[in-house]
This record gives structure tokens, C-alpha cells and sequence, in this order.
């Protein structure tokens, strides 16, 4: 098939892609560091809602509309960071889902993001070629980070908290940290959402969005980013794969996702972890 | 006004409670976070719809619905949860598989039942009020408390004085130690399933009766709010969900009775954010499920 009409079929799909490869990338930086937070979706949301309110009411040109709304996700991070600074696990994950949801029912409730309706109208300026660059960007800064003291901070934090700090680290810093990373990193993909498919509701980043994250990144392999962005990517296309079982697609996600879960124990990158790569 | 409202807290706090009961009685055995357990709620709602539509007696329907979901609950431990405690996955891997089990339960009710509402009964089920002093409720609304309620003791119960609770709690309290002394784990926690979630599908058919009707979105606005139930009472704790369930009741049908239905959500996860970060063990402890 000729890519130009191939690209014209399935421009939308492509532009989704690179951004739930994105918010997988978001995610994977606080499972890397042992930290099951469930927010990614909620700090999406909100870069997604102040870069479309600073480009509709403010006339942001695109990229200040996209700098505001990354700081505006940073922030938030950070500010959630605080209070659940003592919680791990489970709780954790409870009280991350908890913040979540208080920000879509404001966004559901406050005039300035059009309520329940949400908003349209959004400047569509926002081209794959974008999408793909800041994802490259963003992957290419945490190939970079990998290779600092910082990473290794991480790993050991995951592993071990306690044996961290007997070796000096800052857990506490380095979970902010990746937090406040991660955050940001969610922002970029809901700012470009909201620029790439200039329509918004508050459910677009609510409990389910954030559920699919999750699933991306424990398909690919939790504490692997690569992975998480390989399972957004394949658990993105598959229900166009399927397509063809239209009735069925549901169902056949559901059971691929067991399947993977039950059979594929560290996710799909010890397909690749194995040769060293 | 203020008495009706309590009464009406309570009806859907019975119904949280019933839920959280579920979630709670999982989490405290196993240490996962059941994320199948609305589907469960919702399924159930639906099968007792249908054998109702087959010409059942409601109490009948519900009564079978209900042993339906327990043997669900079993099948989604085999399928999504055993294979992967043989293997020591911790506890995110489970919940991830939970996840999927829901999304092929909503499958199927999809598939079976389409998208749109159904009804237990056209034109809306026969309830006759009753007025007591200043509230008024109906018979259907008084049977569906008492029921929540009857569940609730049986669950006490069956954990405080029979051989499968005593196993239970053991397991709860820790698995090893239980096995060593002839418990019989697969068993146990298979038991622990079915009743977490015939507890589950009780409260989703209750729910479905309320509102006479059942559609596929019912378990996606309890799914969160067991959560808060949970939490408020302490993870894993029986009395605490209890409590947490008809506690959460009563901050929802009071912010709406007070004009703040639109904000009625953010209020039960705002308490419940609260408590994760001041107290989180909740109100009863994280482990009085161990010591119960």
C-alpha cells in the first residue's frame, strides 16, 4: 500500500500511539522507582486542560501553551508528592487514583474547562512529526539519565529503601524526583492530546485512561521503559489489528492481556532482556 | 428532613458496605487488589435480571445470581490469581490480571445484553410505602437493608465461629504458618473467593433492584468508591467496612442533600486521600481481619 494513503487512513491511530507511548514512558519512570503512583493520567489531564485553555483564552502560541502546561503537570506532581511522600504500594496506587479522581470531577464542575462538556475547538497544530520528535526527545533524555548516578539511585531505591539509605541515597529525593519526572513527562502527552485532537472532556484522562497505562507498562515489563513503550504501542494497535472481530475485540484484548500476564512472567521485555540488549 | 436523610444514607451505605465487604475480605486474605470485583457486581446484577425475565421468583433469581457470582469469584481466582501466587508475582502482577478478567467479564454482558438499560420489572417494581414517624421508605427499600444487613452478620458469623473462617483468618494472618498447621490453602482461599464475590454480586443485584435497573456502566462508579469505603475502615477489616461503607453513605447523601451533587465525588475520594496520608491504616487498623 502506498504510505501516503496509508498515513491518511490512520493518521489518528499514529498521533495516538506516540501519545500513550509517552504516557507509558511517564509511568514507567515511577514504577522504576518502586513507586506504584497512579496519577499519570490525572497530570496529563491537567497539561492537557491549561495548554488548550492558555492557546483558546490567553493566545499561547503552541509551544508556550505546551511549556505552561508541562510546568502546570510538574507541579501538580510535585504538590502530590508531599502528602504521599510515606506511602507505598497498594496505599499508594488507592490515594494516587484518589487524586485522579478529584481532578476530573473539578474539571467536570469548573466553568473554565466547560464542565462535563468539555472543550473543542482546540488550535489543531499539533502533527506527527511533533508527536514523534518530543517522544524521541523524552526517550533520548531518559537513555541519558539511565547513565547517571541518578539512575542508580533509582534502581536501589526499588529495591530496597532501606538498604538505599544505608548507602547514602536520598529516597526521599529520588522519589520525588521521579515523580515530579514522571509528571512532567505526562504533561507533554496531554498537552499534545489536546492540541492534536483539539476536542477535551474530563473522562478522556480518568480512572479507565489511566487502568490502559498501567496495563501498557506490566505488558512490557514494569521496571523496563522500553518495554512500556513497545506494550503502548502494541496494545494500541491491536484493537485495529482485531478489527476485523469487530464483537469480539473486547473479549480478545482481555484475554491477550491474561495471556501475556499468566504466560510471559516479566512482561514482553525478557524477550529481548535476555540477549543483553 | 435530616432523619430521612440518615435513613436514605443508610440504604446506600448498606449497598457500599455489602461491596467494600468483598474487596476487603480479598485484600485482607491475599494482599491483592481485586479490580474484577465490580464486573462481578455487574454480572450478577444481570443474571438475576435474566432468570427474573425467565419467569423466576425475584427472591429465587437472586438467591441463584448470587451463588453464581461466588462460583465466579472462584473461577476468576483459578484463571487470574492462582497461577501467579504459585509463582510469588507480588501484587501488582495480580492486579493487572484482574484488570483483564474484568475487561472479558464487560465483554461478555456486552455481548449478551448489549448496551442498552435493562428492567427487573416494566413500569417499576412494586413497592408499597411505609411511613414510621418522619421517614418514609418502601418494603422493597426495607427488604434490600435487611438483606445487606443479614449478609453482613452471616459474614461475621461464618469468620467468627466456623472452621472455614477460623482458616481464613489463619491464612490472612499468614499463609505459611497456616499451612504448616493442615490448613488447606487452594481450598481456603478458593472459599474466601466465592464468598467475597457472591457478596459482591449480592450488592450489585440489590443495587439493580433499587433503581430497578442494570446496565453495563453500574460497576464503574462503585469500582473507585469501594476503594474509599475500604480505606476509611482500614484495608483488610471487616467492622471497618462496614462502617466505612455506611460512613461514606452519609458524607454522599448529605453533600447532596446540601446542594453539592456535583461535587458529591470529590468529597468521598477527598476523605479518603485524607486518611491514606493521616492515618494510613484507617479507622480500625490495617490488619483487624488478622485479629478479628
Amino acid at each position: 500500500m502506498n504510505l501516503g494513503t496509508f498515513y491518511a487512513q490512520h493518521s489518528r491511530l499514529i498521533d495516538q500511539i506516540g501519545i500513550n507511548a509517552l504516557l507509558a514512558l511517564s509511568l514507567s519512570v515511577s514504577l522504576q522507582a518502586g513507586q506504584l503512583a497512579l496519577a499519570q493520567a490525572a497530570f496529563a489531564g491537567i497539561a492537557a486542560y491549561v495548554s488548550a485553555i492558555a492557546a483558546m483564552q490567553f493566545g499561547f502560541p503552541l509551544a508556550a501553551a505546551i511549556a505552561v502546561a508541562i510546568a502546570a503537570a510538574a507541579l501538580a506532581a510535585a504538590a502530590l508528592a508531599y502528602p504521599v511522600r510515606k506511602l507505598r504500594g497498594i496505599f499508594l496506587a488507592i490515594a494516587t487514583i484518589g487524586f485522579g479522581e478529584i481532578v476530573r470531577v473539578v474539571a467536570n464542575n469548573v466553568d473554565i474547562t466547560g464542565g462535563a462538556e468539555g472543550l473543542s475547538g482546540i488550535p489543531n497544530d499539533v502533527t506527527t512529526p511533533i508527536i514523534y520528535g518530543a517522544l524521541l526527545l523524552v526517550a533520548l533524555a531518559l537513555v541519558a539519565l539511565a547513565r547517571t548516578k541518578f539512575a542508580l539511585a533509582v534502581k536501589l531505591t526499588r529495591e530496597d529503601e532501606n538498604a538505599a539509605r544505608g548507602v547514602g541515597v536520598d529516597v526521599g529525593m529520588v522519589r520525588f524526583a521521579s515523580l515530579v519526572i514522571g509528571g512532567a513527562i505526562a504533561g507533554l502527552a496531554g498537552a499534545l492530546y489536546a492540541h492534536a485532537f483539539y476536542f477535551l472532556t474530563p473522562t478522556d484522562f480518568g480512572f479507565a485512561r489511566m487502568e490502559q497505562i498501567l496495563v501498557w507498562c506490566v505488558i512490557g515489563g514494569v521496571t523496563s521503559p522500553a518495554g512500556a513503550v513497545v506494550g503502548a504501542v502494541l496494545l494500541s494497535i491491536l484493537p485495529e489489528v482485531i478489527r476485523p472481530l469487530a464483537d469480539y475485540r473486547e473479549l480478545t484484548s482481555g484475554l491477550i492481556l491474561l495471556g501475556v500476564i499468566l504466560f510471559v512472567p516479566n512482561g514482553l521485555s525478557m524477550l529481548w532482556a535476555k540477549r543483553g540488549v | 428532613m435530616l432523619a430521612q436523610q440518615l435513613l436514605n444514607a443508610l440504604f446506600l451505605g448498606a449497598v457500599y458496605a455489602l461491596f467494600a465487604l468483598g474487596y476487603t475480605l480479598i485484600f485482607g486474605v491475599l494482599d491483592i487488589l481485586n479490580l474484577a470485583h465490580a464486573a462481578i457486581y455487574m454480572i450478577a446484577a444481570f443474571a438475576a435480571y435474566s432468570l427474573v425475565a425467565d419467569g423466576l421468583p425475584l427472591p429465587l433469581a437472586a438467591g441463584l445470581a448470587i451463588v453464581m457470582a461466588g462460583v465466579i469469584g472462584i473461577l476468576l481466582d483459578r484463571v487470574a490469581f492462582a497461577p501467579l501466587r504459585r509463582r510469588n508475582a507480588g501484587t501488582l502482577v495480580p492486579l493487572i490480571s484482574s484488570i483483564g478478567v474484568a475487561i472479558v467479564i464487560g465483554a461478555i454482558a456486552r455481548a449478551v445484553y448489549g448496551i442498552d438499560e435493562r428492567h427487573f420489572v416494566e413500569g417499576g417494581l412494586d413497592a408499597t410505602p411505609i411511613h414510621l414517624g418522619p421517614v418514609t421508605f418502601t418494603s422493597l427499600e426495607a427488604i434490600i437493608l435487611a438483606t445487606a444487613i443479614g449478609l453482613m452478620f452471616g459474614l461475621s458469623y461464618v469468620l467468627r465461629a466456623t472452621v472455614l473462617g477460623r482458616n481464613i483468618r489463619a491464612v490472612a494472618q499468614d499463609r505459611v504458618a497456616a499451612a504448616l498447621l493442615g490448613v488447606d490453602l487452594e481450598r481456603t482461599i478458593a472459599a474466601t473467593f466465592f464468598i467475597a464475590s457472591a457478596l459482591g454480586g449480592a450488592a450489585g443485584i440489590l443495587t439493580g433492584l433499587e433503581y430497578n435497573a442494570v446496565s453495563l456502566d453500574l460497576g464503574s462508579q462503585i469500582e473507585l468508591k469501594g476503594l474509599a469505603v475500604i480505606i476509611l475502615g482500614g484495608m483488610g477489616s471487616i467492622t471497618g467496612a462496614v462502617i466505612g461503607g455506611f460512613a461514606i453513605g452519609i458524607v454522599e447523601t448529605l453533600a447532596v442533600a446540601y446542594g453539592l451533587s456535583a461535587w458529591r465525588d470529590a468529597l468521598t475520594f477527598g476523605v479518603m486521600f485524607l486518611i491514606l496520608v493521616a492515618r494510613p491504616a484507617g479507622i480500625f487498623g490495617a490488619r483487624a481481619l488478622r485479629s478479628a
